[in-house]
């Protein structure tokens, strides 16, 4: 039986882990490749490294990172921030990325979705989507949450999937850092609507959090949060446990 | 040294990572005299089934495999590669395969119950069937990651796991010296290192 997956996001600026983290057996918690190693141990079924940095230096000291983690750890490794063409797709997966995730460089250009798609395969292509409520209804947002874009969230999602996407990641704007959990409403809006599988992210505060997610939107695959693991504040293999004793098929 | 067959499809960061990481010498290559001087081969593969065989006759690769897969060498199929193992696909029409196994591949959403989404993405756990020589050290029930929307039908004499998603669905299959596997060993943690350091010792 298909596991439901847990992924720790990883923002990464100038080749090191951005937020602080708080890990007793771990020197140098802002160590990527540490940190990675760290995750991997514990039971993270795949991990999302998100590039923040804005500098040409900096994306020099990303893909350094990827490989060294892609050298070392043997689970799926998404990649996310500016990828904006082709050729962007082309610099991560050479490092040892498996999946290559798009926002705003999707909503500039939806074309880029499909155009990866056929030469990559749908697998490596993640829609990636920050969504808010708006008098609209839900609304997809570009530039890190910025910009309300005015594109429907569901027909963003039916889109991505027209064009190639083999994954959507949707990121609630509305509960992100609020730590009270995901946004169920929202996320079974848009997944009912496509057939590829979805990941959840914005708002686990605590393990409970994600039996809900699973629980009430039973077509979410995975959750993905950032802060809570990387403070501790839930750790994957009790989260995982938890999961299992509540009737959720994970990985142990 | 382990020949990693180059026909220009698909990722092998991850594949070549793992291997050096259990100690196993590797050489990507297309070259035919490479390839024959190898211990073993290792058949990756990601995209369609029609076109990598066509990269593949292009290679003139076609030949040499079949060639060492007779000789006994021992050869692993990962996703895609074990695919091409079979007669033929029904990818986007009907496509002919290797042959070195009997049986067809065959898209899943014809036959997995409703509301199963394709691609079959992620990790499944494996119903061992048949102490495969490349699943010495692991266990039945242990997880691999996949991601695939196309799974091969052939006799069950050569289906060496199976994991459930709906259906059955072929996980790993064997005749004599040659393996396939559809999920992807190099990106399947310890359980998949684990059975790459099989196959580096048969």
């Amino acid at each position: 039986m298909l596991a439901k997956r847990i992924i720790p996001c990883l923002d990464v600026r100038d080749g090191r882990v951005v937020k602080g983290v708080n890990f007793s057996t771990l020197k140098d918690v802002s160590d990527p490749v540490a940190l990675a190693k760290y995750y991997n141990d514990s039971g993270a079924d795949e991990l999302v490294f998100y590039d923040i940095t804005a500098t040409y230096d900096g994306r020099k000291l990303f893909t350094d990172v990827l490989q060294r983690v892609a050298s070392e750890i043997f689970i799926p490794l998404t990649v996310g921030g500016g990828i904006n063409t082709v050729d962007d797709f082309d610099r991560v997966l050479k490092c040892g990325a498996d999946k290559v995730s798009v926002n705003s460089g999707a909503i500039k250009d939806p074309s880029l979705i499909g155009a990866a798609a056929k030469k990559y395969g749908d697998q490596c292509v993640v829609l990636s989507m920050d969504v808010k409520r708006t008098a609209r209804g839900f609304s997809v947002f570009a530039r890190g949450g910025r910009d309300d874009t005015g594109i429907d969230a569901v027909q963003w999602a039916r889109r991505g999937e027209a064009e190639g996407a083999g994954e959507i990641v949707l990121n609630s704007i509305d509960t992100d850092g609020v730590k009270r959990g995901f946004d169920i409403e929202m996320l079974q809006a848009v997944s009912d609507s496509v057939s590829i599988p979805v990941i959840a992210s914005g708002g686990a505060g605590c393990a409970e959090d994600f039996l809900r997610l699973f629980k009430q939107v039973p077509r979410v695959d995975a959750g993905l949060a950032a802060s809570v693991f990387h403070f501790g504040e839930i750790k994957i293999p009790e989260l995982k446990k938890m999961l299992r004793d509540g009737g959720i098929n994970v990985r142990i | 040294m382990i020949a990693v067959i180059d026909y220009g499809v698909g990722n092998l960061f991850s594949l070549r990572a793992s291997l050096r990481h259990i100690g196993a010498e590797s050489t990507v290559t297309a070259d035919p005299d490479e390839i024959r001087s190898a211990d073993r081969i290792i058949l990756p593969g990601v995209g369609a089934f029609g076109d990598s065989y066509c990269k593949l006759e292009k290679t003139g690769l076609v030949q040499v495999i079949k060639e060492e897969a007779s000789r006994g060498k021992p050869m692993l199929g990962i996703c895609l590669g074990m695919q091409l193992l079979f007669s033929e696909s029904l990818e986007y029409g009907v496509h002919k395969g290797l042959g070195l196994i009997d049986g067809r591949v065959v898209p899943m959403a014809d036959e997995l119950p409703g509301g199963l989404k394709v691609p079959h993405m992620g990790w499944n756990n494996l119903k061992i069937l048949k102490k495969s020589g490349i699943f010495k050290y692991i266990s039945d029930g242990d997880s691999v990651y996949y991601v695939h929307s196309f799974y091969a039908k052939c006799d069950p004499k050569y289906i060496s796991a199976v994991s459930e998603y709906g259906i059955d669905i072929t996980g790993a299959v064997e005749r004599e010296n040659i393996f396939g596997t559809q999920f992807h060993p190099e990106k399947s943690g310890e359980t998949g290192l684990d059975i790459l350091r099989a196959f580096s010792e048969i």
